[in-house]
């Protein structure tokens, strides 16, 4: 369901690119999603396969997802851990002065199109 | 797809921006008509539709209200806003988890918000995907009920992490359930230290008072604000 939100979101903002662009179709779309951004990538899948079809400038584009690893900065030991393995305590010194480095992105890297 | 020649675009913009360009309109459409927008949001059986009753009973004297509700699917929200007399429009997010900035956005125009000083959005039910769009309002408002446990700062920091205040609500529940308030104030703090925590019950009225003292600040606020700008400008 959330997933679909975000799909409807990347259409919009892509067929805004194509038109800044002047491209008439787009080939491949590569997004960049953290580990922890709540995305989950199968769905992400299904549904961007299901809506790119009601866009012409989309309908062929394949969707590729890089995934950004979630990693944690402590603040008391100042040094990152992983976060999806260790959440939010910092596993090295047991802190709870801790906050997310990366790893909530949703960003479109770039496209393969034509003009 | 291989005999055509593709070139490569970087984009670099983030999936969600188009939304931000659209609460950003309805920002604007808020200040020319000197309308506040809450942006309500929790879980189903919060205590959302409830919390907008009292905001009512409480405020109706002193600020024309309109209320928006967005659900899935349905309109008995809408009936019981409608009840009081208020103004209220149901949008229907056609099965979709939560409001955008654009729905919202049409919501306003339907409206006609001129003729209003509060306009409140009751999200659709849920404590994910609300917190991800933003849909342009002035204060962003979050209800946990007794009932969910306190642990859901936890499960779900973002909408506690982008709230500005949270209400504790079904409070007279407080005996039946397992539930801290020290512990679901101090987890929901440490994701947000900037929310104000309110502690409220729809049946007895505990802390509504209090809690509507603050919406009035934050309309009033907004007011003065906006009313010296035009004056220097």
């Amino acid at each position: 369901m959330h997933e679909m939100g975000i799909v409807i979101h990347l259409a919009k903002t892509l067929e805004e690119t194509a038109r800044e662009e002047g491209l008439t179709k787009i080939g491949s779309v590569t997004l960049d999603v953290g580990e922890v951004s709540g995305i989950v990538t199968d769905y992400f899948e299904d549904c961007w396969n299901y809506f790119r079809r009601k866009h012409p400038v989309l309908s062929e584009a394949e969707l590729h997802i890089g995934i950004i690893p979630a990693l944690t900065w402590c603040d008391s030991c100042r040094s990152t851990y992983e976060t999806v393995k260790y959440g939010r305590v910092c596993p090295n010194c047991g802190s709870g002065e801790t906050w997310l480095v990366q790893g909530n992105e949703c960003v479109i890297r770039q496209i393969e199109a034509e003009d | 797809m291989q005999n055509r020649s593709y070139r490569i675009v970087e984009v670099r913009e983030q999936v969600l921006a188009d939304n931000g360009k659209a609460a950003e309109k309805n920002r604007e459409c808020l200040k020319q008509n000197g309308s506040f927008l809450v942006n309500l949001m929790g879980s189903p059986g919060a205590g959302k539709t409830s919390t907008i009753l009292k905001i009512i009973e409480k405020l109706r004297e002193k600020y024309r209200i309109g209320v928006m509700e967005a659900d899935a699917d349905g309109d008995t929200d809408a009936a019981a806003i409608g009840k009081t007399g208020t103004r209220v429009i149901q949008l229907h997010t056609g099965g979709l988890c939560h409001m955008d900035a654009d729905m919202t956005g049409r919501g306003l125009l339907a409206f006609d918000i001129k003729d209003l000083d509060l306009v409140i959005l009751e999200n659709v039910g849920n404590l994910v995907c609300p917190a991800e769009f933003e849909v342009g309002a002035d204060l962003r408002i979050m209800i946990l009920s007794v009932p969910e446990g306190d642990d859901k700062p936890l499960k779900y920091p973002l909408m506690f992490s982008i709230s500005d205040a949270l209400l504790i609500s079904k409070t007279d529940t407080e005996g039946i359930f397992d539930f801290s308030r020290d512990l679901a104030v101090q987890r929901a703090l440490a994701l947000n230290p900037d929310l104000s925590v309110f502690f409220v019950s729809a049946k007895t009225g505990e802390g509504y008072d209090e809690f509507c003292r603050f919406l009035d600040q934050k309309i009033s606020a907004k007011r003065y604000l906006s009313a010296g700008k035009e004056e220097y400008e």
